[in-house]
């Protein structure tokens, strides 16, 4: 265990480096770009003087470098994550927190679907392989990876509301309304078919293992032998390798669902913030989404060691 | 001297090919004899290679330009003029799609050249042979862009750098002998064609994209460095660059063409989500992203319905015939120790 606990020490020693490099090229991206947030909001026919005044008042006429070692302290002494300049006499934390947590709650939806519909899917898959059923259940969970957000979004609201009339087309009415069923389905349907396609190799891989084949030959009929032996075993790496991803994709797939069906969480927030030149609130969520990236990819990587005495082996003693 | 140097160069070629006939391969020509054998991967050929020859002969096949306005005849349904008929503004539907097409084609083209071939071969191989710090330095890099969130920094990074970057094609523009090479090959405008706007897609998508392919490669080095045909070479009195591109590169190829079939999807799909939130190809240069914006709001939904449906399909067509094809080339080359 020696050798696993100095690589967890190193990888969280990683940890601020990475923030620092981040923070760094985000800092500089946003604030090296022409037009800054003042410019944004006084328009064409600004008083000059003004205007200087109000960009010598926020620091914006000091050479980057300064700037941001004016921010990191801040950060760094008082946690202070600097003013949004979009949203005056508020903090950073008490407007992107309830963002987050509209999308969090739609994200956790769209997470537990996936794993309800896409593990049984994939075992399923698995175990009826060989029949003439195989290619095709294949190249439709395939179908739906390929398929992206963008596209989904829009299609299903083209058939679930303008056409059926059954759902309302978009808009936000609390997250226990069916205006939450197209951007959860939206959200999950690539995943579903991505975790299904994971679970059938991994199961397939098991199949052959040994102690199915004893469990087989105990004499327990298919189904038990499915659920209690082969399930069990595969499906755990899935579990981890997939939660790693599915934050990317969540991520990610918010900002057209949000984009699309105006819901007010994170996703429509970022693409809002960048527009604004919101220099401070953007590099607040992007620091707070790069945090979250390495430490849940520690936590899988750490899963699959507990989990795999394999792994264990190989990654204690090298990396 | 030389003739024994010529004796151990043969010696350690024929260790290489026997080294590649116990892995059971014969390359190219074997992978693409069996790819070719399975049905789908030669639909999945077809389907891309149509559209890619949309893309490229967009200007011959297109019956009306990308941006020719008809407000008399808008929203019209299928006509002999108009085959998918028009949209808001009058345009063709059908020629907007093939013009988003040619987007497609420029980006994904360019991007997989430099993001998923030149940089993962460069830096991969660098990481993997030399070793050390050149080694810990590109690994580190690599794990730094593989932390950030993707898709918002390529939003923040457009956003922000796109006036600029087209300032800087602008003046380049300006300078005397890129104006004298241009007017020499009749070019049009740069900075009019949305050239910038391409050129930063693919840029940034390059920049984020070397990392995983990179990867793979170098440990693909890292287990060949210690191989025979390596040692046999190296003995041989071969130079590095030799080493390298002689008997190295032949040998992570396939793991550079699957990697580069299995991200062209993605790349696609990378673009036209830039472009449908406004950083990425600007109008009125056509792009699916943009299609897709414009057939997305719920009244042209309900009256038509086409025209977000002629984009979706295409796309949704083109994407899973490139993952198709990736997972077929992935099974022919990764399998060919069976």
């Amino acid at each position: 265990m020696d050798g696993l606990a100095g690589y967890v020490l190193r990888r969280l020693l990683f940890l601020p480096l990475t923030l620092l490099v981040v923070s760094f090229a985000t800092f500089y991206i946003t604030r090296w770009g022409p037009g800054d947030p003042i410019s944004v909001y006084s328009g064409q026919y600004r008083d000059e003087e003004a205007f200087a005044r109000v960009r010598h008042k926020y620091g914006l006429d000091k050479p980057i470098i300064e700037q941001y070692g004016i921010y990191m302290k801040g950060l760094l002494l008082h946690g202070d994550l600097g003013e949004s300049f979009r949203f005056r006499d508020r903090t950073i934390p008490g407007i992107i927190g309830p963002k987050i947590w509209v999308s969090a709650r739609l994200g956790l939806y769209a997470f537990i679907l996936t794993f309800l519909i896409g593990i049984p899917a994939g075992v399923l898959a698995a175990v009826k392989r060989g029949s003439w059923l195989d290619p095709l259940i294949i190249s439709a969970f395939l179908l739906f990876q390929s398929i992206p957000v963008l596209v989904m979004v829009p299609t299903l609201v083209l058939i679930f509301a303008a056409k059926l009339h059954w759902l309302p087309a978009g808009g936000f009415d609390g997250l226990l309304s069916t205006s939450m069923i197209i951007p959860t389905l939206a959200l999950s349907l690539g995943g579903i078919a991505g975790i299904a396609r994971l679970a059938r190799a991994t199961t397939l891989g098991t199949l052959d293992e040994e102690f199915v084949r004893t469990a087989r030959a105990k004499g327990l009929d298919e189904r038990t032998v499915i659920a209690r032996h082969v399930a069990r075993h595969s499906l755990v790496p899935v579990m981890t390798t997939v939660i790693g991803f599915s934050l990317v994709g969540l991520i990610e797939g918010a900002l057209f669902t949000e984009t699309l069906l105006g819901i007010p969480g994170i996703g429509r927030f970022i693409a809002e913030s960048v527009t604004g030149r919101d220099y401070n609130v953007i590099l607040a969520i992007v620091l707070l989404i790069t945090t979250a990236f390495v430490i849940a990819n520690l936590l899988v990587d750490l899963a699959l060691i507990v989990i795999d005495p394999r792994v264990r082996a190989t990654s204690g003693g090298r990396t | 001297m030389t003739q024994s140097k010529t004796q151990l160069d043969l010696e350690a070629a024929h260790a290489e090919a026997a080294f590649r006939m116990v892995r059971g391969e014969s390359l190219t020509r074997r992978s693409i004899r069996r790819l070719l054998r399975r049905r789908i991967a030669v639909v999945c050929l077809a389907v891309i290679a149509l559209f890619y020859a949309a893309g490229i002969f967009a200007p011959l096949l297109a019956p009306h330009g990308y941006a020719e306005q008809d407000l008399n005849h808008s929203f019209e349904g299928p006509s002999m003029g108009h085959p998918l008929g028009t949209d808001r503004l009058g345009r063709d539907t059908l020629s907007r799609n093939i013009f988003a097409a040619r987007t497609t084609t420029i980006v994904t083209a360019a991007t997989v050249a430099t993001g998923f071939v030149l940089l993962p071969v460069v830096l991969g191989m660098l990481a993997g042979y030399a070793g050390g710090w050149v080694d810990a330095a590109i690994n580190r890099i690599g794990e730094i862009l593989a932390s950030m969130p993707g898709l918002p920094m390529l939003v923040l990074i457009n956003a922000t750098m796109r006036p600029r970057f087209v300032g800087w094609v602008e003046d380049a523009e300006a300078l005397g002998w890129v104006k004298a090479v241009k007017d020499l090959l009749h070019m049009p405008g740069l900075a009019d064609s949305g050239f910038a706007d391409y050129f930063l897609i693919f840029g940034v998508l390059s920049l984020f994209g070397w990392v995983g392919g990179a990867r793979l490669i170098r440990s693909q080095v890292l287990i060949l460095r210690g191989s025979e045909f390596i040692t046999a070479a190296r003995a041989s009195g071969a130079s590095t660059p030799r080493i390298l591109f002689q008997h190295l590169l032949p040998n992570v190829m396939p793991l550079i063409v699957v990697g580069a079939s299995a991200g062209m999807g993605g790349i696609a799909v990378s673009e036209i989500g830039l472009t449908f939130l406004g950083v990425g190809i600007q109008p009125p240069h056509p792009s699916f992203g943009a299609l897709i914006s414009d057939g997305a709001p719920r009244t042209v939904l309900e009256n038509h319905p086409e025209l977000l449906l002629v984009p979706a399909s295409i796309v949704a067509a083109t994407v899973f015939a490139f993952n198709l094809l990736g997972d077929a080339m992935n099974d022919v080359i990764t399998s060919r120790a069976r």
